[in-house]
């Protein structure tokens, strides 16, 4: 299929991206922040989990490092935390950097490990990560965190102040205006990236280990290496995502980088389809958006009750939401969303001319060759 | 000495509970392949039923109100959410896991809200004495019964058609089915045997020394899954042994905290199991007592 429509409706909502912040309230701008920083994460672990097929319930504790070597490279030193106050994009450079360090300092587990059992390891990440976090409190802030540095470049602070006032076409630009249009600069950055990874000879070495570990060698992939530079990879993403987490907060804390945040990323990449780099985004837009939507309007639905009054409160209810809808689609969507968006399109395309072969034409390609195409 | 004495018998009990989530765990994935993230909740909701059940019918019938609880919803999620996936491979049904084990953790937790709901059982909060060791009844009923659980699945697996079955199916699904296996039945008993284990986990882990059923009960299943692994993916001895080994660490660790406490950090006793895991993973990856994994071409 030809490229032209993806790459228009890639431009169309760029443009859309760009233009909200003229409109949105703080809430929806606020809101938006988290998509973007936990859609970042996502596409790294689709890379990783979809695309290579390693198994990873770690990917909160590689952003839990990114969060933290941001905080602590760019945050002062006060009475009970220490910081090394750098300039902020060496920072972000940094937690990258760091994050991805880690990542192939646990390859070697990796390389050991396959499936299940390398995404159980994965899971002891996760609490010795958390372990560390509150006890290395003086670089940390424990259980409490720390506050983080606002973002700037070169005197222009994406915070409230630096300069105070900023006002683009009658509206004013505050802290999360600009902060917006850092993030879709960077979420643009990330998944251009991760579309041509994906589709280039390292995607296509990962997509080959992933069917078959045997075959790949036999191929002259080196299983190791591909494993390891996924590990790299997807770490690197995860470390952007937590600093771009800790900028949206304005805080980290280790509750952010928890378990259930390790399967919030597993669950948006399953949702959008394992390996689709454009369904890991629309997976975090449900994921990250629902319970804060559903929170910011319960006054307004019925069903929902106040929290405490032992009713059906907004946490609650969005937590049943995503269990059933995580249950709906690996239930009914083979290959999840962007398996049923694909399945609709070939549905709605005209059907090409059936070749003069008497052998059953495949409904739709088979997972390798959807990686390669 | 005797302080070390009692860590080591707590420990030891602990593992024992904690064997039986493993083997839940182990006994699911041999059946079906999949890995049972809900569990933890099968676990609470166990406890749970007993729980609310024990004022109106009394203690021992609600404990058999908790196990066929636990045993139908395991069954019933094996029916009709497993073997309905789309797209079946280890990977989505663990997450699909993940997505049960959200709505009932969920709804368990809004049911049982802020309290922590006593379980009414006959051994309350009394004591045994062996010499000048005490240990919690409670602790020592548990170690009894899951040894008594642990002989009555040997023989199951050993010295019955349905066992043997079960494994011959576990060892080659499809040859299995061609001997006249019947492949559902087999699956159905692990998820029932496995809900079975769970509750009663769930009912040793919220009686005393625990405060009662709350939430945080669930997580407990989450300290079982180190056992599991390190025991070995496909072996129910394993899950004893990873159990126990377990149990321990985490009762020497929490018991000795104060002297571990300036290298190791405050609360390693959580930390420790996977710790564990994660180095027995290195050096042997398919755990203690697995089978190893055959590559064919």
């Amino acid at each position: 299929m030809s490229d032209a429509p993806r790459k228009l409706v890639g431009l169309v909502l760029l443009l859309v991206a760009l233009a909200l912040p003229f409109v949105l309230t703080d809430f929806w701008l606020q809101t938006g922040l988290f998509v973007m920083a936990t859609a970042i994460g996502a596409v790294g672990l689709t890379l990783l989990v979809g695309v290579a097929g390693q198994l990873s319930l770690g990917h909160a504790a590689f952003a839990a490092i990114g969060a933290y070597v941001y905080a602590f490279t760019t945050g002062g030193s006060t009475t009970t935390v220490e910081g090394l106050g750098l300039p902020p994009l060496l920072g972000l450079v940094l937690a990258a950097l760091v994050a991805a360090g880690v990542g192939a300092a646990f390859s070697p587990i990796a390389g050991r490990l396959r499936g299940i059992y390398l995404g159980l390891a994965t899971l002891g990440l996760v609490f010795v990560v958390r372990h560390l976090l509150v006890n290395l409190d003086r670089w940390t802030g424990g259980f409490v965190g720390r506050s983080v540095e606002p973002f700037a470049l070169g005197g222009f602070s994406f915070s409230n102040r630096d300069p105070d006032y900023l006002a683009v076409a009658g509206t004013e630009f505050e802290g999360l205006h600009r902060l917006w249009y850092l993030f879709v600069l960077l979420a643009v950055v990330a998944i251009w990236l991760a579309s041509n990874i994906r589709s280039g000879r390292t995607g296509r070495a990962w997509a080959n280990v992933r069917d078959s570990e045997t075959a790949a060698a036999a191929m002259g992939v080196g299983v190791a290496g591909a494993k390891r530079s996924a590990f790299v990879v997807s770490s690197a993403y995860a470390g952007v995502a937590g600093a771009m987490l800790a900028l949206a907060y304005g805080r980290v804390a280790p509750d952010v980088f928890s378990l259930t945040a390790s399967v919030d990323y597993l669950v948006m990449i399953v949702l959008g389809g394992l390996g689709s780099v454009a369904g890991a985004v629309v997976g975090a837009v449900f994921v990250t958006s629902l319970p804060l939507v559903l929170a910011q309007y319960s006054s307004a639905l019925p069903f929902l009750a106040a929290p405490g009054s032992g009713g059906l409160d907004p946490s609650t209810a969005s937590r049943i939401v995503y269990g059933l809808a995580i249950i709906a689609v690996l239930v009914l969507l083979r290959g999840g969303l962007a398996g049923g968006a694909r399945r609709l399109r070939e549905r709605l395309r005209p059907a090409p001319p059936v070749p003069p072969v008497d052998r059953p034409v495949a409904e739709e390609p088979s997972r390798s060759k959807e990686t390669t195409r | 000495m005797s302080y070390l004495l009692e860590q080591v018998l707590n420990g030891l009990s602990y593992g024992l509970v904690l064997s039986l989530i493993a083997a839940g765990f182990a006994i699911v994935f041999t059946s079906t392949g999949v890995l049972n993230f809900a569990h933890g909740s099968v676990v609470l909701l166990g406890a749970y039923l007993v729980a609310v059940l024990h004022d109106a019918i009394g203690f021992w019938p609600a404990v058999l109100v908790g196990l066929a609880g636990a045993a139908v919803v395991g069954v019933g999620i094996n029916a009709l959410l497993v073997r309905n996936l789309a797209d079946p491979n280890p990977g989505t049904a663990a997450i699909l896991m993940l997505g049960v084990d959200i709505v009932l953790l969920t709804e368990l937790t809004r049911r049982i809200g802020n309290q922590v709901l006593t379980l009414g059982a006959p051994w309350g909060a009394s004591v045994v004495r062996l010499g000048d060791v005490t240990l919690p009844t409670g602790r020592v009923l548990a170690a009894g019964v899951t040894l008594v659980a642990f002989g009555a699945l040997w023989y199951l697996f050993s010295r019955t058609d349905l066992g043997v079955g079960m494994r011959a199916a576990a060892a080659d699904g499809p040859t299995a089915s061609l001997m006249g296996i019947r492949l559902s039945r087999t699956a159905a008993t692990g998820w029932a045997l496995a809900g079975i284990l769970a509750a009663v986990a769930g009912i040793f882990l919220t009686s005393f020394p625990a405060p009662g059923v709350a939430p945080t009960v669930a997580l407990s299943a989450f300290a079982a899954i180190p056992a599991w692994v390190l025991g070995g993916f496909d072996s129910v001895p394993g899950a004893v042994v990873g159990g126990l080994l377990i149990g321990l660490t985490s009762a020497l660790v929490t018991g000795y905290e104060a002297e571990l406490e300036p290298f190791l950090g405050s609360g390693f006793g959580e930390v420790a199991p996977y710790v564990v895991m994660i180095v027995v993973l290195l050096v042997r990856p398919s755990g203690l007592l697995g089978s190893k994994e055959a590559v064919r071409v």
